[in-house]
């Protein structure tokens, strides 16, 4: 198969690479574009480590085939990392330890990044279910539940 | 220093913790290389079988193959982990030379300008084998007659003589005379997958001056480096190992099985070598924690004290040892469980099946010894009729007595410790219990200070005495935590 | 068929490192121009925080704030040798070089302030906020990367350390087994509350609380993410893992995690826990080893649970549904 040019928009900016169909974005982001915050943990769609936001959306960037973002407005972690410090998410994940190797944390903060774009101020349920495919094997998730609720408790008082 | 503490003891923030929640943190695969190549393995589809032979013509012709490693280009093709202190016989082989012992054995190492043309010329390589009966539980494996895995004969990993690592403390049979009651079981174990999140992987880099950089994410850096050079057969200061940074380890990634691999094939080809494995490759490939079978049988007292155990354990090593005989040993030390139990008699026997090699997993050699005895330690109770916190403090070790492979316990805290779980949830303790320490049975002084002469610290701040304010002190309550 | 409840214990021991053929790890420590310290290892943080700790242990030894420690974790050109991360040996024995090349690093800083504070070595002690200043005096005080500065500069002394701590090899008597694998032993009392369908078999864990005693913590909130973390793993394999599930028959292995079961944050029991130190004799302050051990106690004590629920011996893990249900119609056909 012929390789093609897609467009779209990464973290804000216009993003164009030439791949054969069916490269998976996170081949891209990885290997292309050097954007090595997105996970490899199976490369199967079980895990969730590399997780990202397509147009506002979770997704796991290794089953989407790059043809299928052409348009669309891809996020990943770099791209919500602020220049000057860390995000809600990221700070709550650093003051609760929600993460020991790391290696699952990129897309555990981008799920908890959308969780809370679409519910400021989820239940704990709420934050359970939203974290359903993501494993992380080192911490047993009570230190990330716990941290995304200090993000949205810290986002509802205005803190940082 | 001054006479308090001021860091240690302190919740501080992760030095590394930034870099993790930004994803600024550079794992072993995260890197890139111009002309980097894929190596991917061809692996055994079979459990246990002669190799007849390997037709390579047809993987040869998929477009961007490279080229295909076998034995034959492997220095020192057979090896043992453990060998770099002294552990025989050398058994394990890079590649596959002429049997297989496992399905999933590497074979042949295909290197391919992209990840999509390796797996593809994997899938052409044409293998000739020739099956041989497999087996696959330990005690069978153990049995006359049984298939034999090892290509030294025996199913059984000898410890100085003998096929299983023993304790004999005591009299067993005496203490068996003795009991009111005998309990029995058997507890068994499968394998289990350390499943980090990070998959074990390395690069290797071709570097200036004929020295190779391997990127990895190996638990022990010096023991990859080490094996790599004895199966490369080249000295050690033409490797550079980077790493330290893992995504996850559990015992899974303490074996040497992916930088040996690699830079032999940069040296090959003179370009970097990516080898990381798959999910599956993962699941199926990697070692395991060892399964386990351990019998117990377990002289006891009315009054709840055990006076006899004999434990017969046999972990299964898979096709090959790695650092399975070195969890016998550590069990064999733990079996009796932290009791003060005068007769004991354990048989920890390290056996060869045709199936994953097990290797080092969290809790090695113990986590299995922990479920059998503490499981066992319920049964005691029920058939004595006493609580289950009863039967384990009649039985707690203290400080001073002498554990079954010798050693005095120094550190013991049991008592304590089960005091502490008691108030955590609620738990009445009899006053008898409450009243309870670790102090020696003698009323002595208590441990600590005997390990420290027997352990080297070097260095010119290395003498005993330094560590000022912060010897030993007494059992208090930290930072609990809801 | 009921949801039955019952609540099982387990008291363990967990030992610090191992002999193997002799178990060394080795660091080095230098000062640089800022005053900030520089730490070499070869060993790795597999992400329980190693790095943390390690630099929490320099900085103890040399009076500074946990961030003037720059740990450079693994690198073969740079750092000395060192066994590696397992066997919950990391933090003792790491720890122990680390805070041994500290203290003769804090030696040598000494020389140099006694020079410039004009006032003998003993006198001199740090406070921890980064200053050297005489015992009885401390309005003669100096910052210690003053002081690092001055003897790079004005002296021309190296401000460095080596350290190396190693737990020699122990050959095991192959008769008795007499032998001294390990440094100290680390203990754990968990206790877990367990809820047995009958009709499907399912085991919900309903708490996993503990009292565990590792010795002095260097990061008490890094050695409760041991804990908790382990208490999960530990979960996870008493009930879900295995890559045989009808082992020894290897028929059925998992090739991706939607095969290879482990419970997600929807299983999440409370977990809880209290933390004792008695300090080791031989550990960096008295550190024993947190690591591996976490997951150990939780697996009987959740079997245990099970058994006071529902009068079922399972000792074959992992406890399945289909074990309860076997187990449960093999006590109805016997009774």
């Amino acid at each position: 198969m012929a390789s093609v040019v897609v467009s779209f928009e990464l973290n804000g900016r216009p993003a164009e690479v030439l791949a054969r169909p069916m490269t998976t974005l996170q081949s891209v982001l990885r290997n292309q574009l050097g954007f090595t915050a997105t996970k490899e943990g199976c490369r199967q769609g079980g895990c969730g480590s590399c997780t990202v936001l397509v147009d506002g959306e979770p997704m796991p960037s290794c089953l989407l085939p790059i043809e299928d973002v052409a348009g669309r407005r891809v996020t990943t972690l770099e791209g919500i990392t602020p220049i000057d410090g860390l995000s809600p998410v990221q700070q709550a994940f650093l003051d609760g330890n929600g993460f020991q190797c790391g290696y699952c944390t990129p897309g555990m903060e981008m799920l908890a990044t959308a969780l809370l774009e679409r519910n400021p101020s989820p239940g704990r349920d709420e934050i359970v279910e939203a974290l359903g495919g993501n494993i992380c094997r080192c911490t047993g998730y009570q230190p990330i539940v716990d941290a995304i609720e200090a993000a949205a408790g810290a986002a509802s008082t205005g803190e940082r | 220093m001054s006479d308090r503490l001021t860091v240690v003891g302190r919740s501080v923030q992760r030095s590394d913790g930034v870099g993790h929640v930004t994803g600024r943190t550079r794992f072993a695969a995260d890197h890139t290389f111009p002309g980097m190549l894929h190596l991917k393995m061809v692996r055994s589809p079979v459990h246990h079988a002669l190799i007849r032979g390997v037709d390579l013509s047809e993987a040869e012709h998929v477009p961007g193959f490279v080229r295909a490693l076998t034995w034959r280009d492997v220095p020192h093709n057979v090896y043992t982990i453990l060998g770099l202190i002294g552990v025989e016989p050398e058994e394990e082989f890079v590649l596959a030379q002429d049997r297989v012992r496992y399905r999933g054995e590497p074979i042949v190492a295909i290197l391919a300008e992209t990840e999509a043309a390796a797996l593809e010329a994997v899938s052409k390589v044409r293998l000739d084998l020739e099956e041989l009966p497999a087996v696959f539980d330990v005690e069978e494996a153990l049995a006359p007659g049984a298939p034999i895995v090892t290509h030294w004969g025996s199913n059984a990993f000898m410890f100085e003589g003998h096929p299983f690592r023993r304790v004999r403390f005591g009299d067993v049979e005496a203490g068996f005379a003795q009991a009111d009651e005998i309990v029995e079981a058997v507890y068994n174990s499968s394998p289990i997958e350390q499943a980090p999140m990070e998959p074990t992987g390395c690069i290797a880099v071709p570097e200036a001056g004929g020295r190779f950089t391997v990127y990895t994410n190996t638990q022990a850096l010096y023991f990859s480096l080490d094996n790599t050079a004895i199966i490369l057969q080249v000295p050690g200061k033409r490797l550079h190992f980077v790493g330290g940074t893992v995504g996850g380890g559990f015992g899974g990634k303490v074996d040497v099985i992916v930088e040996p691999i690699a830079t032999l094939a940069a040296m090959k080809t003179d370009r970097p070598v990516r080898y990381v494995f798959s999910r599956s490759e993962e699941m199926q490939v990697s070692s395991t924690r060892s399964a386990w079978r351990i019998r117990i049988r377990d002289g006891v007292m009315r009054d709840g004290r055990i006076v006899a155990r004999k434990v017969t354990s046999y972990a299964d090593s898979g096709a090959y040892s790695r650092q399975t005989p070195y969890a016998l040993t550590k069990h064999a030390a733990n079996a009796a469980g932290p009791y003060a139990i005068p007769n004991v008699w354990i048989d920890a026997y390290c056996v060869f099946t045709n199936r994953t090699p097990s290797s080092a997993m969290r809790g090695f050699g113990v986590t299995m010894a922990s479920f059998a005895l503490e499981v066992q330690m319920d049964r005691i109770a029920e058939r004595v009729g006493l609580d289950p916190w009863t039967v384990r403090f009649v039985n707690a070790y203290r400080n001073g007595d002498v554990k079954p492979h010798r050693k005095v316990v120094e550190d013991a805290t049991l008592i304590e410790t089960m005091q502490a779980a008691a108030d955590l949830v609620g738990h009445e303790l009899t006053d008898e219990q409450r009243a309870m320490t670790s102090a020696p049975r003698d009323g002595g002084a208590g441990g600590g200070g005997g390990t420290a002469g027997r352990e080297v610290a070097g260095g010119r701040g290395g003498a005993a005495g330094r560590e000022g304010a912060v010897g030993s002190g007494s059992v208090g309550t930290a930072e609990g935590g809801r | 068929m009921a949801k039955l409840r019952g609540t099982g214990i387990s008291a363990v021991n967990y030992p610090t490192g191992m002999n193997l053929g002799g178990d060394p790890s080795q660091a080095l420590i230098h000062a640089t121009t800022s005053g900030s310290f520089v730490v070499s290892l070869s060993s790795a943080d597999l992400g329980q925080g190693l790095r943390t700790v390690v630099g929490q242990i320099a900085a103890e030894v040399l009076g500074v704030a946990a961030d003037e420690i720059v740990v450079d974790m693994a690198d073969t050109d740079t750092g000395p040798h060192c066994m590696g991360t397992f066997a919950s040996r990391a933090t003792h024995r790491v720890g122990n070089a680390v805070r041994i090349a500290a203290l003769e690093a804090r030696d040598a800083l000494m020389d140099v302030a006694a020079i410039e504070l004009d006032a003998p070595v003993d006198r001199l002690v740090t406070d921890g906020q980064g200053n050297v200043l005489v015992a009885s005096d401390p309005g003669r005080c100096m910052r210690v990367a003053e002081v690092a500065a001055n003897a790079q500069f004005t002296y021309g002394r190296t401000i460095s350390g080596r350290g190396s701590y190693m737990k020699p090899k122990s050959p095991v008597d192959p008769e008795t087994g007499a032998m001294d694998p390990d440094s100290t032993e680390a203990h754990a009392c968990t206790v877990a509350e367990v809820e047995v369908d009958t009709e499907t078999g399912q085991v919900r864990v309903l708490s996993i609380r503990s009292a565990y005693e590792v010795g002095r913590q260097v990061n008490p909130a890094l050695v409760r993410g041991q804990i908790v973390g382990g208490a999960f793993m530990g979960m996870s394999h008493a009930l879900y893992e295995t890559t045989e599930p009808y082992y020894p028959n290897d028929d059925h292995k998992p090739k991706d995690f939607s095969e290879y079961l482990m419970p997600g944050p929807a299983e999440l029991p409370e977990i809880d826990c209290v933390v004792l130190e008695e300090p080791s004799s031989n550990g960096p302050f008295g550190v024993k080893g947190v690591g591996e051990m976490t997951a150990n106690a939780p697996i009987p004590a959740i079997v245990n649970a099970i058994y006071h629920a529902c009068g079922v011996h399972i000792d074959d893990l992992p406890v399945t549904p289909e074990k309860i249900l076997r187990g449960l119609e093999a006590r109805a056909a016997a009774e």
